[in-house]
Parts: structure tokens; sequence; C-alpha cells
């Protein structure tokens, strides 16, 4: 209903409409209050990870001691081969299957099909879980060789520190997520918001913040593991 | 269009996904063929924004959202490159103050707790 009131008058596009929508003296932004909360948050959240990755960045750029090559430092031996990187390989792709299934989740809602959006919602949330679970693994197998905050055999104190902040923190995010899409897939399949009009704009909601979780992981990939 | 939510068809969200598939296989690839330098570096920040940029237009939506919403919520992030830009001249100073005062890592005593 407010969605309707706030875009009656939404016709204007480009800049015209962007004067438009601050100027109208009502809702600003013609997304359910939800949606813009939640991406005010995520942009909250951007200037965090943003944070630690600066840091990090910046510790690594500071330190005379060489910084240990993340290639050999998670590479795994499987079947007697040492193959580099290979953990993180598989959970990036894990968690790129996830956003999919998160995405279809998000359609299936509009579509108001819940037995659907609750099975793909439960699939994000079991991989997002199997995440978790390599990245525990990952860290048992790091401080079994003695990485820690405050330094590490292969080379540069620091890596132990960004480490584990930066992968700590993103679990605890994935974490969080499976919690929450868990909370919303059952309330999908109960009929919880059948009572409330039928709206399935918070399974939306819900793939904004996996969908970041997910960005999130692109961008430590990106530095942390490949740089 | 927004009132009825964001329903768009399939097709485009197997593409993405498919792509993200790709592209996060090249960027394995650039680690596992031990890429160097610059061409390293420049295929490591593309394969990045590329994934980013599908994840947050078509994913999340963002490509079919009113320019008022992605105003305010791509434009702060930009702020980041300044701090980026700081941040790392402050860095390379303390590595040049560290070599200084302190010479080669190799001479450096160990001190494990600052």
């Amino acid at each position: 209903m407010s969605e309707a009131v706030a875009n009656d008058a939404m016709e204007a596009g480009g800049t015209e409409g962007v004067v438009d929508d601050w100027s109208r003296d009502k809702q600003v932004f013609g997304v359910p209050w939800g949606k813009a909360m939640m991406w005010i948050f995520l942009l909250s959240d951007t200037f965090i990870f943003s944070c630690f990755l600066v840091g990090y960045m910046s510790v690594r750029i500071a330190t005379t001691d060489p910084w240990p090559l993340p290639s050999e430092v998670f590479a795994l031996t499987i079947f007697g081969h040492s193959i580099p990187l290979v953990l993180i390989a598989i959970m990036t792709f894990i968690l790129i299957t996830s956003s999919g299934t998160m995405a279809l989740a998000v359609n299936m809602g509009y579509r108001k099909d819940r037995n659907k959006t609750f099975w793909l919602m439960v699939a994000t949330a079991v991989l997002g879980a199997s995440f978790v679970g390599m990245q525990a693994f990952e860290w048992t197998k790091l401080i079994s060789e003695g990485v820690r905050p405050w330094g590490n055999p292969f080379g540069a104190a620091q890596f132990g520190s960004s480490f584990f902040m930066i992968t700590g923190f993103h679990g605890l995010h994935v974490s969080a997520g499976v919690i929450y899409l868990l909370i919303i897939a059952f309330r999908v399949k109960n009929g919880f918001y059948e009572k409330r009009g039928g709206n399935y704009e918070i399974v939306e909601i819900a793939g904004l913040y996996w969908h970041f979780v997910d960005l999130v992981w692109v961008f430590i990939f990106a530095f942390f593991y490949l740089w | 269009m927004a009132a009825e939510g964001q329903q768009h068809p399939l097709k485009v969200y197997y593409l993405v996904w498919l792509l993200l598939f790709v592209v996060s296989f090249f960027s394995y690839m650039v680690d596992y063929l031990h890429l160097q330098g610059t061409l390293r570096w420049t295929l490591i920040l593309v394969f990045m924004f590329v994934k980013a940029g599908f994840i947050v237009a078509i994913f999340m939506h963002m490509q079919w959202e009113r320019l008022a919403l992605k105003i305010a919520i791509l434009g702060p992030p930009v702020a980041i490159l300044v701090l980026i830009w700081l941040m790392s001249l402050e860095g390379i100073y303390i590595e040049d103050t560290r070599l200084e005062y302190y010479g080669d890592s190799t001479m450096e005593p160990e001190t494990p707790h600052h």
C-alpha cells in the first residue's frame, strides 16, 4: 500500500527523476522501507570491510619482512599433488552457487511459489553452512601450522592478524546469514507472510544480504588470496 | 514495475550465474598459471570488478532501481579511494622509516609482542 503511494509520482527518469524523488516531500526511494534500510546497512558494512581490507593493505605495504605467499600457504595436497589455493577456489564456487540459488529463491518468492522458495533458501543456507565448515577447516590447518595473530613461520607477522580478522569477520557474516535465511525460509513455508498480505519482498531483502556476503568474498578472494 | 517487486525472466539469472562461474575460474587460473607482475594485478582487478558488477547489477537488482537509490548507495563507497590513497602513502612512509632505522628486516631482532 505504502509502496503504491510512494510510486505514484515516480515517472521521470534520469537526473530529473533524482531531483523529483528527493523533492517530493514523501518517501524518497521507490522501494519498500525494509529494502532501503537493508541497502543502507549494507553500505555501512561496505565501509567496515573496506577498513579491514585497507588496513591489511597498509600493514602489507609497511612491513619489511616478506609477505607469506597465499598460493603456497593455502595449498592442499590431494592424492599426492600439491594444488595451490584449491580449498579457497572450492569455497568461492560454493558461495557463487549459493548466490545463484538465492537469486532463484527471490524470483520464486515474487511468483508466490512458497514451496520452491523454501527449498531454494534451504539450499542456500546449506551451501553457506558448508562454506563456514570449510573455513573452520582452513583455520584449523593454519593454526596447527603455527599461524597466530602475532606471528607465523612463513613471513611477515601481520599476515596472521589480517587473515583471522578479515576471514573471521566474513565468516561471522556468513553464519549470521545462514540463520537469517533459515528463519525467513521457515516463515515462508508455514504461511507467516500469507497472513500479512502475501508479500514476499522479505525474500529479496534477505537475498540482498546474502549477495552482499558473496560480494565481499569476491574482494577478499582478489586482495587477500590472489594478490 | 517496482510496485510488483523485482520480477525478471529466469534466463537473466542463469546467464549471470554461469558468467560468475566462468570469471571465477579465470581468476583462479591467474594464480594457477603463476602469472606475475602487472598482468597478474590487472587481471585480478578486472575479474574482480566484473564479478562484483554482475552481482550488484543483476543479483541485487541495482540495474532496475531508480537513479536516486543507485547514487545514494553506490556513490559513498567512492570515498574509499581516498582512504586507499592516504593509507598507501602512509604505508610506504612507515616502510621507509623502518628500513632507515632498523635496516634490513633480516637484521631486525624478534619482537613478537608489540
